[in-house]
């Protein structure tokens, strides 16, 4: 699994992580809600995806044979359309619209409205099934096509998300890659004081998963996942990423409180300072 | 009077039209949740086994499936009971295929009190109500086999999310099969009275037209199996020109078609407007007939009911 990464790949994959990081704040910060904590969690996975994984071209959306991203917790939004913003599918102006009225950039991400949503999420424990199904359908016309779907881990508790992950096994589908983006926390506090979810790979394993844990802040260690998710013909792969709730942001770290509340003007200008960056200019 | 109608199962229908529909679109695909025997998917399964998903009791996903199958590109069509695909799965239904605009036909069997012995728990009588309040749905309850053929054609040659609601009991033929989606089937010409009715009401509501029309009373009957989007031009030509509707439906009487053709006639052309509908009750086990007359669907209730619209109307003393 270890494998040599040039060092350019992996420091263009940190600034971009970086910038997707400062756009979140300033996103939830003029919408006023939204959800930063998860989006700061699942940063680092949605841009090896968008920057190194998928195969993708903003030029070609609907690209019959292109990789699907399915974002199964939807309200990590201001997270993807950050990354989608820097990868060339909107302008980066139209971010700070998020939630407002008349805009594409839904609380929760809407296929109808944008190029690159392959499918509207937002109630969890659907984004999964749907993932499963162009799994399907991709094997079924014999496409190329990957399948990526991004799972929160509250999201766990739902039984449908475990209905369509039996499915996945089941159908052995190998162009299905699950990423759990295991940063502990809820909406109301930690998943394991909540309603306990461990031991999670364990689950995996059982519904048929290659599954793969690893720390989701680390570039290498989620390229590698990718890549061994890619060589895994005989079967799912699902990839547990650790990771801290509102990382890169040393007050919101670890705090369930920032699963749902959106920065005041001195929090958000205060975790811009700590990105590196503004709430007037763009990053450098 | 009239030849004894044809007797047909509305579930044969469905499958043996997936089967033709199959083999003209290679690219349609059928999902079914442990039920395929009951709802006849099995005979697509039969003849197109790559194309056939029976995945088992998860309605819920199997929607989130479907729409993520009908995305690629393809006619989807998912088959369950009523129970399981309007109730069970109803937020997958919302957001993974009408939020997606996913192109998803329900067929949906064993809705309503008819399903008998099974009892109330899978007597569902809310789900036209909630279908009905999806944006982007199309709903037809058909009330016969060739309707059921024509329906399942007319929904797989029309992009969109669709549900269809079947019966369990084998129905008598009473229209000629010429269903079309938004399109009312007037099935008896009159002017003193509408019957507008769905389903199994529809053989019901006939009976008690033909009885009144030997008594010199000229009945309209109405099948509005297309109850969204419904033909709104119909309905409020019936209004106009009989003056008195009389809605029957197995389907609780608060969220049905009932509900639609009041609103839509007090908003329009207000005319006295009954419900008959089952009142806001669960179902029980019985003799599927039986239950019908037990919880106020009787043809007797029918002809009473009629009778009280008329005399409001003053066509009758």
């Amino acid at each position: 699994m270890a494998q040599e990464i040039p060092a350019e790949r992996l420091t263009g994959l940190e600034s971009r992580a970086r910038e997707i990081r400062r756009d979140v704040i300033r996103m939830t910060y003029a919408a006023g809600s939204g959800h930063p904590g998860g989006s700061l969690s699942v940063t680092d996975l949605l841009t090896a995806l968008v920057f190194d994984e998928l195969n993708i071209d903003p030029a070609h959306p609907d690209a019959p044979d292109r990789d699907r991203l399915v974002l199964s917790k939807g309200h990590a939004a201001p997270a993807l359309y950050a990354a989608l913003a820097l990868r060339g599918y909107l302008p980066r102006e139209e971010l700070l619209t998020l939630r407002k009225l008349g805009s594409r950039l839904q609380g929760h991400v809407d296929r109808a409205k944008l190029p690159f949503i392959e499918a509207s999420t937002g109630c969890l424990g659907q984004g999964i099934g749907m993932a499963v199904g162009m799994a399907l359908d991709a094997r079924l016309a014999r496409r190329p096509s990957r399948v990526y779907a991004v799972l929160g881990d509250g999201e766990c508790q739902a039984g449908p998300t475990w209905e369509a992950l039996m499915a996945g096994g089941h159908y052995r589908l190998a162009n299905l890659t699950v990423l759990l983006d295991r940063n502990g926390l809820e909406t109301d506090g930690s998943t394991e004081a909540l309603m306990g979810i461990e031991p999670i790979a364990d689950k995996f394993r059982a519904f048929r998963y290659h599954t793969l844990e690893i720390d989701g802040h680390d570039f290498p260690q989620i390229l590698g996942a990718l890549a061994e998710a890619r060589r895994t013909t005989d079967g799912p792969t699902a990839i547990v990423a650790r990771t801290v709730k509102g990382k890169g942001v040393s007050f919101m770290e670890g705090k369930h409180a920032w699963h749902g509340k959106a920065p005041n003007r001195a929090e958000a200008e205060k975790a811009l300072g700590e990105l590196g960056g503004s709430l007037e200019a763009s990053g450098p | 009077m009239s030849a004894p109608a044809k007797v047909e199962s509305l579930r044969d229908a469905y499958g043996q039209t997936l089967v033709d529909l199959g083999d003209h679109d290679p690219n349609l695909a059928v999902f079914d949740a442990d039920l395929s025997g009951s709802t006849r998917t099995a005979l697509f399964g039969q003849k197109f086994p790559d194309r056939f998903y029976n995945v088992g009791v998860m309605e819920p996903t199997m929607m989130s499936m479907a729409a993520g199958m009908a995305l690629g590109g393809r006619t989807v069509f998912a088959s369950t009971f009523a129970v399981f695909a309007a109730g069970q799965a109803y937020n997958f239904v919302r957001q993974s295929i009408c939020y997606n605009h996913a192109n998803v036909k329900i067929v949906a069997t064993h809705g309503g009190l008819l399903v008998g012995g099974d009892g109330g728990t899978h007597q569902i009588v809310e789900d036209i109500g909630l279908m009905r309040g999806l944006p982007g749905m199309t709903v037809i309850v058909p009330a016969d086999a060739p309707t059921t053929r024509a329906a399942t054609r007319a929904i797989a040659g029309r992009e969109g999310p669709a549900y269809v609601r079947l019966t369990r009991e084998n129905l008598p033929t009473v229209t000629d099969g010429s269903f079309a989606i938004g399109r009312a089937a007037e099935l008896a010409s009159g002017t003193d009275l509408t019957i507008v009715a769905v389903g199994a009401m529809v053989a019901r509501g006939l009976e008690v037209a033909r009885e009144l029309g030997r008594v010199g009373v000229s009945v309209r009957v109405l099948d509005l199996a297309s109850v969204k989007p419904f033909d709104e031009p119909a309905l409020l030509r019936a209004a106009r020109d009989t003056g008195a509707i009389l809605v029957l439906e197995e389907h609780s009487v608060l969220t049905g078609i009932g509900a639609l053709v009041a609103a839509t006639t007090s908003e329009n052309y207000p005319v006295p407007v009954r419900r008959i509908g089952v009142p806001d009750l669960f179902g029980e086990s019985g003799d599927p007939w039986a239950l019908l007359d037990r919880y106020g669907l009787s043809v007797e209730r029918i002809r009473d009911e009629a009778w009280e619209l008329l005399r409001m109307r003053g066509k009758v003393q």
